[in-house]
Parts: structure tokens; C-alpha cells; sequence
């Protein structure tokens, strides 16, 4: 468990959020991320929100069908979790961040 | 169509042609224009092409724009499959006319973590839709997304979102959905929020596989219920509709030789009417199929387009043998008025045989079709089936005019008036003639006679006829004390006649000989009288005279 807390530690971790617009879901999708990577990543991430009720081009590039839709792109595996993340734990579990 | 045949000032529900052949004419239209469709059905039952040819023929003939979203087959795939039935996708990909998006839902790769909707898949769509203006939309296959994803809570609200979101869109949408167990579909939800639906079906019976169609519902629109076989061949997808639903063609008074001399006495109006069909029923080698012959002969020579479809002989062997009694078919043929199609019925199921010669009827355009014959057919489907194609057939041939003639052969072990053992297909045609052997005395001969003439008077007699050289020659008829007589007891009455015509000439000579004698006779008894007469005269003359000499001289001596 330490190893991996090392590794997010030196590594970035990069992000893209798919939202539409400004619904609940999509609002509660951004919180929800910010608040699990301030506490479990300490700032060290990148995030990309996109909104693809203005970028519908991404929508297709990535096959989002669901709202919000949230990729881990680096590290590898690459991950896609949908839902507002409300579930913490099954986040953290997702992403292999949990202690 | 709808749009056509509505008399009366109505009001009509706004459909939108669906491209495939047959389909309009059930569904008295198309889809309903501006509404969702739904298309369910087994696993290759067609979903996927008929979906696209409702799309790529709305670009090509319509000039209706599409959006086609793929849940299950990649855009890349797609565009293979359907290249082979001659739908160029690329093409109109190029051209701004379609749109194809692959959505592509993989359950290894998501997680589901909190509340969701499907708002990207709604964006992506309505994108697809703007970006060409489109107005026809597929979606092939929305189950996928609840094998993708987990919460049928949420795909059911959303799925339902969906179809009323489409509705507000304005397009004219398909759905294509897995057919379920006990539901039409495996979710039980399209069905009821769609304004259209329609089930498609592929059966095996008897080792002949039918794909089959039917409108379960079509909401705010009359409908063809029955179950519709439809074919898929290299031109996408038509549906045979089984009957009309009206029967309205027109008729033709028109009359047209049969070809065969003598036979058209037996009509009252000199043949069969344009447009009618003719049955000509028999037993093996009662000449069925040269009667159906003379007919496509004569039908050529008057320049007439026919078409022969024959199940049993070659187009070669065809020609040969009635070249044999005189008929010239080859020169027909070389003239183009005339083609012979033969293959045997067990090549195609019955639809697509059917098919077939919709297809031919379309490209060639005849007048006349001879079918010899279409007993043979029943050894591709079950009795029932071949009558309902038969009916579609008559059908499809009454709509266009052509004149039919159709040959069946009787078993030979039904005794029971052979001539009447039928595919039950003798109420359906208009004209029907029975070719039919007569056993007796030690030979068979062959006799011919109408059982029914639709709208036409008719010789009730059985005619003899012989097939010579130069052809079907029939016989007059020769009455004999017990009826009609034929082949050997006609020749053999025929002498007999000859013998006491002589007897009864020689008698009459006789008679006026014995006349003559009798009047001699007579002449010569008046002649002896009339001596004897006359030496009475004599004699009593002289003795008057003598009185008279005595009476002077006695007055004298006074």
C-alpha cells in the first residue's frame, strides 16, 4: 500500500471529466472528484473538464455515452468510472487510491 | 400510396416511405413520419439491414438525410455488410448524407460509481442529427446499453427519455430491439413507448426457412396484421405482401387466342380474356404443357412479351420437343419476345421464387406468363403455403394485366375424378381446362374440355384431340348411340356408318327400280285395256251401223 502511495506521489495524475452543461449530476460529478484528489492525491493531478454539450466532437472521440463520465488517463490501467462519484470508497477503490 | 388511394377527404396520417419494397403497401404508407419505430426480432433477422435501407433509400430516393447509430457493429463492419447488398455507405458518408456513430459500450471497462444519465449519448445524437439534418435516425441496438451498464433503473427512465426526446426532435426513427422471451423485446419497455412496431421472424418448417414480418402495432394508422414473408437478396430487403388488401384491379374485355385451333370455338368470346388466369390441369402426358405452348406461341407471333417459367424441362429441351410438332419457340427467343426460365422448385424456398418472378415481371414487362408447372412447387413448401403464394402471385399478376396460364399436374392415383384433385388453386383462376386421358377398348386418348370459364360462355363437350406433326389438331365431335366417341370406337362408328350409308343408298336404288318396274307394269295393263277398249268401240260401232242400215231399208219397203 505504501509502494502505490509512492508512486502517486512522484506521478501526476491525469484526469478527464465529461460533463453536459451545467446539470446537478455533472456539478456534483466535479466536487465529488475534486474533493476525493485534494485529500488522496494532495493537489498532484491534472484535471481536464470537458463539457460536451459545447465539445460534442469529444463525446464521440471518447464513446461517451453516460453523464458525467470521468477517464483516468495516466497511470495505466486506464480507467472510465461513470456516475457523480458519489461512492467514495468504489471511487478510491476504482482508482487504486484507497489506503 | 395512402396518400393515392384515399378517396374521400380525410385526414391522412403523415408517414414516411420506408424504402423497402412491399412494406409501404402493408403499413399503408410507411413509418409514421416524425415518430419512433420500433424493429424487433431475433438474432439475424434482418433488423440491421432493413434499418439501413430505410435510411440509405430515404438518401437516394428521397432525399432524406440519416443518422445511423451502431451499438453493436462498428462503423467499418457495417459498411462491409452492407456493401455486398450494394448500399455504398463511404459514399454518402462523403456527401454529407449519413452519419454513422459507433457507440461502443464495453462493461469490462466501466465502472459505475453514483448517479448517472445518458446525456452524452443524447449530445452525440442530436450532433449526428444537426450536423447533416438529418431526419431519418436508426439506433441498432439499444439493448446493448443495458448489457454496458448496470443501473436498469436509471437505462429505463433514460430509454424512455429517449424516445420522447426523439419525438420532439421531429425524426423519423428506427430501433432495432433483441426480441425477448415472453416481450417483444428483452426489456419489455420499447414496445410500449414506441408509436410503431414491428416484429421480425425467421422460421424453419420443414427444412425451408421463411423470414416473415408483421405490424404489431401502428399507432393512429390502419395496417396490414398478417405475417408478411420477406426476402433478403442482393437488393436489400422486400416484403411480399400475401394479399392485397383490396381487390380492385382493373379488367380487361380484351379476348386472346388460345393457340390452339378449335379450342377457341369452345369459348364463347374465341379465348381467354387479357388478363385472366388460365388453368390447365392433368394427368402425366395429357399434353399440358403443349397446350401451354401453342398458347406462348401465339402470344409471341402476336408480339406479345412472354415469359415461360418451366420446373421441369430445359429451355433447350423445351424447344426441341415442340419443334417436333411443329412450334418454332427458338425464333421467339432469338426476337426477344420470349424467355424461357427454368430451374427446379426445390432451388429457392417459395418466396424467393416468387420473388423471382416479381423481379422478372418488373424488368421484362410481359403481357403473359405461362408457369409449367406449378404442382411441382409443393415439393418446396406445404400445400397451405403454396396456395398463399399462388394467391399472391394471381394477385400481383391481376394488378399488372398479365394473362396467365398455369399448368398442374394430378396424381395419377386419384381416381375419384382426377381432373378435380387440385392445389385447391382452381377457385383462385378464372379460366380452368382439364386435359385428360380416356381409357378404353384397349387405348388411351386424349380429350380436352373446360371446367369453368369465368365470365365467359362454354362448350360443355369433351373434345378429342390428336397431336400430330404439325400439331394439336381436335377432333369434331362424332356422336355414337352411347355419347361421344373417340380414337379406335370413333373410327370403327365412322365405318360402320360408311357401310350402311352404302347399305341405304343401295336399298334406296332399289326401292326406285322396283318403282319403275311397278310403273312399267302398270303402263302396260292401261295400254292393253285401253286396246281392249278400243276393239269394243269397234265392234259396237259396226254394230250400230248395221242397226242403222236396217232401219233405212225397213223405212224404204214402207
Amino acid at each position: 500500500m505504501d509502494n502505490s502511495a509512492d508512486e502517486n506521489s512522484t506521478a501526476k495524475h491525469k484526469f478527464i471529466l465529461f460533463v453536459s452543461g451545467m446539470s446537478v449530476k455533472s456539478g456534483h460529478a466535479i466536487e465529488n472528484l475534486r474533493r476525493i484528489c485534494d485529500k488522496h492525491l494532495q493537489g498532484n493531478y491534472e484535471l481536464d473538464i470537458i463539457d460536451i454539450s459545447r465539445d460534442t466532437e469529444q463525446a464521440v472521440a471518447h464513446q461517451i455515452v453516460a453523464i458525467p463520465t470521468l477517464i483516468k488517463t495516466y497511470p495505466a490501467p486506464r480507467r472510465i468510472i461513470i456516475g457523480d462519484l458519489s461512492d467514495q470508497e468504489k471511487v478510491l477503490k476504482i482508482l487504486n487510491l484507497s489506503e | 400510396m395512402a396518400y393515392k388511394k384515399s378517396k374521400v377527404q380525410q385526414f391522412i396520417f403523415p408517414k414516411t416511405p420506408t424504402g423497402v419494397d412491399g412494406l409501404d403497401e402493408i403499413t399503408n404508407g410507411g413509418f409514421p413520419k416524425g415518430r419512433p419505430t420500433l424493429i424487433c426480432g431475433g438474432a439475424g433477422c434482418g433488423k440491421t439491414l432493413l434499418s439501413m435501407q430505410f435510411l440509405i433509400k430515404g438518401i437516394t430516393e428521397h432525399n432524406e438525410t440519416g443518422v445511423f447509430m451502431s451499438f453493436e457493429e462498428p462503423s467499418d463492419d457495417l459498411t462491409l455488410n452492407v456493401k455486398s447488398l450494394g448500399f455504398d455507405i463511404e459514399k454518402l458518408k462523403a456527401d454529407k448524407k449519413l452519419v454513422v456513430d459507433h457507440v461502443r459500450v464495453e462493461r469490462s471497462e466501466i465502472e459505475e460509481a453514483g448517479e448517472y444519465d445518458l446525456d452524452g449519448l443524447f449530445i452525440r445524437l442530436g450532433y449526428a442529427i444537426d450536423s447533416v439534418k438529418a431526419t431519418r435516425v436508426v439506433l441498432d441496438t439499444i439493448e446493448s446499453l443495458f448489457a454496458g451498464l448496470d443501473n436498469q433503473a436509471i437505462l429505463r427512465a433514460e430509454l424512455r427519455r429517449l424516445f420522447h426526446w426523439l419525438k420532439a426532435k421531429g425524426v423519423t426513427a428506427i430501433i432495432t430491439g433483441e426480441r425477448g422471451e415472453a416481450t417483444l423485446t428483452r426489456q419489455g419497455l420499447e414496445e410500449y413507448v414506441s408509436d410503431c412496431v414491428i416484429v421480425l421472424d425467421h422460421r424453419v418448417i420443414e427444412q425451408v426457412s421463411t423470414r416473415r414480418l408483421r405490424i404489431v402495432k401502428y399507432r393512429g394508422s390502419t395496417h396490414g396484421t398478417n405475417e408478411y414473408p420477406f426476402l433478403i437478396d442482393e437488393d436489400g430487403i422486400s416484403v411480399l405482401p400475401i394479399t392485397s388488401l383490396k381487390l380492385d384491379n382493373e379488367v380487361s374485355s380484351e379476348v386472346v387466342s388460345t393457340g390452339v385451333p378449335g379450342l377457341n370455338e369452345m369459348f364463347e368470346g374465341g379465348g381467354f380474356y387479357r388478363g385472366s388466369n388460365i388453368l390447365i390441369s392433368g394427368t402425366a402426358g395429357t399434353a399440358k404443357t403443349t397446350v401451354a405452348c401453342y398458347f406462348a406461341n401465339e402470344q409471341c407471333e402476336k408480339n406479345e412479351k412472354t415469359i415461360y417459367f418451366a420446373f421441369e424441362e430445359s429451355p433447350q429441351q423445351l424447344v426441341r420437343n415442340m419443334r417436333s410438332i411443329g412450334i418454332d419457340l427458338q425464333k421467339h427467343i432469338k426476337k426477344g419476345t420470349l424467355q424461357i426460365h427454368s430451374s427446379r422448385p426445390s432451388l429457392n424456398g417459395l418466396e424467393l421464387h416468387l420473388l423471382t418472378l416479381r423481379k422478372l415481371i418488373r424488368e421484362f414487362e410481359p403481357t403473359t406468363i405461362i408457369i409449367d408447372p406449378i404442382s411441382n412447387l409443393i415439393t418446396v413448401g406445404s400445400e397451405h403455403e403454396v396456395r398463399s403464394m399462388l394467391v399472391r402471385l394471381i394477385d400481383m399478376l391481376k394488378a399488372h394485366n398479365i394473362t396467365a396460364l398455369f399448368t398442374s399436374l394430378n396424381k395419377q392415383t386419384d381416381n375419384f375424378r382426377p381432373d378435380l384433385a387440385e392445389e385447391s388453386v382452381s377457385s383462385l383462376v378464372d379460366t380452368w381446362i382439364t386435359v385428360r386421358d380416356m381409357e378404353g377398348i384397349g387405348e388411351r386418348n386424349r380429350g380436352i374440355f373446360i371446367i369453368k370459364a369465368r365470365g365467359m360462355g362454354h362448350s360443355n363437350q369433351v373434345r378429342e384431340f390428336v397431336i400430330t406433326n404439325n400439331g394439336i389438331e381436335l377432333l369434331d365431335v362424332e356422336l355414337g348411340p352411347n355419347g361421344i366417341l373417340t380414337g379406335a370406337a370413333r373410327q370403327s362408328h365412322k365405318f360402320k356408318k360408311t357401310m350402311s350409308d352404302i347399305k341405304l343408298q343401295n336399298e334406296i336404288n332399289r326401292k326406285d327400280r322396283e318403282i319403275e318396274r311397278k310403273r312399267k307394269v302398270l303402263e302396260a295393263n292401261i295400254e292393253a285395256l285401253r286396246n281392249e277398249f278400243e276393239s269394243a268401240q269397234e265392234e259396237l260401232s259396226i254394230l250400230k251401223a248395221t242397226e242403222e242400215l236396217q232401219e233405212k231399208l225397213i223405212s224404204k219397203k214402207k
